[in-house]
């Protein structure tokens, strides 16, 4: 097997995904199957194919130009949060700094 | 023992377009929180970016402003990570094919030049910002897909004070192309940095210490200072050095542990399949690096070639691209550049930095100054006068020839005039003429500053020499 429990643990966490120890064993299982399956295609010589970075191949450069359009009223933003003080969305005190 | 130090920056620069880098949002500073937003830069669901053309072109410029590569074939990666002030949870940015790579920056140290590798600069979003209060932490998404680029040196930095001067020329650069308005105090520059120990005379590099949080180049200077010191100590103690990240705590003027690096950087970047890839021509990368505009050290170059000026006043008068323009214009109608330059480098920079002011600060325009000089060089006021009334101008954005009649400046150029003040000052100092004339011949220069006195300054002293000594040839 290619990855044990101890990774989906780690990519599980990272993912904020809290998971049983029976999911723990299906999701071990099944990203192995996936694995395997990429190992097949990884058996494939590609040596003379570009990388396709983009599901639609040769679909590049779509872009807009630089220029300002109307976005959200701030009540709209907000009207989904859990929680919010009409200017700003409020969430659990942050501990720590991010990674940027 | 002695130890090597081994420095790497990686400096985020906020691009100055119009609109977000995905989205149609404005990026103007200091708005009302969250009202700049969009579901794109909000991360609502089945929302798709859009490059802004504009920050690609600008990247591109800054990639050749560092005598980069560009990356033909060039895409956007996923950079995951969980963070509140990051609402998609990944942010949109460039892992293995940034759009620029492999560029350079030329620094100046002790007057040898030290040529500092680029090794990437890369287009990605910035995140919103937290305010964390007692209850809670608030966020507001203005800032949520402003464009900003990253930019990473190679680790060849040796001191603190070489990464103050590559963070000096790198602004400098940036700010002559234009995209940005590269103010640390304002955050559209921040700066990251690496650094590690190795004692003398080994290869290895160190276990490298990220150090982050600095708010000014001094504080980046200060914080490395800090690191070489704390760093120096534990080797000699013969411990490691952990690899972590340290935040810089700006008042006390240490770093502190903020969290281990190895868990923290496991980012599992991947393509980005909202954004198709791009494909930058050649011809593109051309026509922008013809409307690049002069940059920092070409100027310099030219202002010593076409001026005449000295190499240091070149660099003096490079540094800032809006110090440089204000030389050229006020050349342009009083074409005597090493005076003008020494006008700038003196009272102009003494007068800013006393203030603690930027040149965009003062009052003044190209013409007042150039009027003042005119009026010095003509000697309606003497070049010390001509300081005082700089002053009063600079602090008043009053006109020269105001503040020459308000303060009574005037130069007294009249002879008439001052063959009276002369010939006054000699009737009172008879005892002393007496003597000048017995060989006292220093007595000249107490003749020449009564003369000043009683006219409190405002006589052209080269005329007050002239009628002194006529006068006592006369009296002798
Ligand atoms: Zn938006």
């Amino acid at each position: 097997m290619a990855i044990g429990a101890k990774d989906v643990k780690h990519v599980a966490k990272l993912a904020r995904l809290g998971l049983s120890e029976e999911e723990i064993t299906t999701y071990t299982k099944q990203l192995n199957d996936i694995l395997e399956h990429m190992d097949k295609l990884n058996a494939l010589n590609t040596e003379n194919i570009d990388p396709l970075t983009h599901a639609i191949p040769g679909h590049l450069n779509v872009m807009r130009p630089d220029g300002v359009r109307e976005g959200l009223s701030r009540e709209a933003a907000l009207s989904n949060a859990p929680q919010s003080n009409e200017r700003y969305f409020k969430v659990s005190r942050m501990v720590g700094e991010g990674e940027k | 023992m002695g130890y090597k130090t081994t420095i790497g920056l990686e400096v985020h620069v906020e691009l100055k377009t119009e609109s977000k880098v995905f989205c149609g949002c404005s990026t103007a500073f200091g708005q009302e929180p969250n009202t700049q937003v969009c579901p794109v830069c909000l991360g609502l669901p089945g929302a798709l970016p859009v490059l802004n053309k504009k920050a690609l072109e600008y990247i591109i410029a800054v990639g050749l402003a560092l005598n980069c590569e560009i990356n033909e074939d060039t895409k956007f990666d996923r950079k995951n990570y969980h963070y509140p002030d990051l609402p998609k949870a990944y942010q949109i940015s460039q892992y293995d094919k940034p759009v620029a790579k492999n560029g350079y920056l030329d620094i100046e140290v002790d007057g040898k030049i030290r040529r500092i590798g680029i090794t990437r600069v890369h287009l990605e979003e910035d995140t919103g910002k937290a305010i964390h209060g007692e209850d809670g932490s608030y966020l507001d998404f203005n800032r949520s897909g402003v464009p900003l680029i990253e930019i990473v040196s190679e680790p060849d930095l040796e001191s603190p004070e070489e990464a103050r001067l590559y963070l000096n020329k790198l602004k400098n650069i940036i700010a002559y192309t234009g995209v940005s308005d590269v103010k640390m105090e304002e955050g559209s520059l921040r700066c990251d940095a690496n650094i590690s120990l190795r004692p003398e005379g080994t290869e290895e590099y160190g276990n490298v210490v990220e150090v982050k949080n600095m708010n000014s180049f001094r504080s980046v200077k200060k914080a490395l200072e800090y690191e070489e010191i704390r760093q120096a100590e534990l080797l000699d103690m013969g411990q490691e050095i952990v690899r972590e990240t340290r935040h810089w705590q700006e008042t006390e003027g240490y770093t502190f542990s903020s969290r281990s690096k190895e868990e923290a950087h496991d980012y599992r970047y991947f393509p980005e399949p909202d954004l198709v890839p791009m494909s930058i021509s050649k011809e593109q990368i051309e026509r922008i690096r013809e409307s690049m505009p002069e940059l920092p050290d070409q100027k310099k170059e030219r202002f010593v070639s076409s001026y005449g000026l000295p190499v240091y006043d070149a660099e003096v008068l490079t540094e800032s691209k809006e110090l440089a323009s204000l030389f050229e214009d006020i050349v342009a109608s009083f074409n005597q550049p090493k005076k003008v330059s020494n006008w700038l480098m003196g009272e102009v920079l003494r007068l800013l930095k006393d203030g603690g002011q930027e040149l965009a600060d003062m009052p003044l325009k190209s013409e007042d100054i150039v009027e003042l000089l005119k009026l010095v060089d003509n000697d309606t006021i003497s070049n010390s006068a001509g300081k005082v009334v700089f002053e009063e101008m600079f602090k008043t954005g009053k006109k020269a020839m105001v503040v020459i009649e308000e303060k009574g400046l005037k130069q007294i150029s009249d002879k008439e005039e001052l063959v009276a003040l002369v010939r006054d000052v000699l009737n009172k100092n008879e005892g002393q003429v007496n003597d000048y004339h017995n060989g006292k011949e220093k007595l000249f220069g107490f003749f020449v500053g009564q003369v000043m006195k009683i006219s409190k300054g405002k006589a052209n002293p080269g005329l007050v020499n002239e009628i002194l000594t006529e006068e006592l040839n006369r009296l002798k």
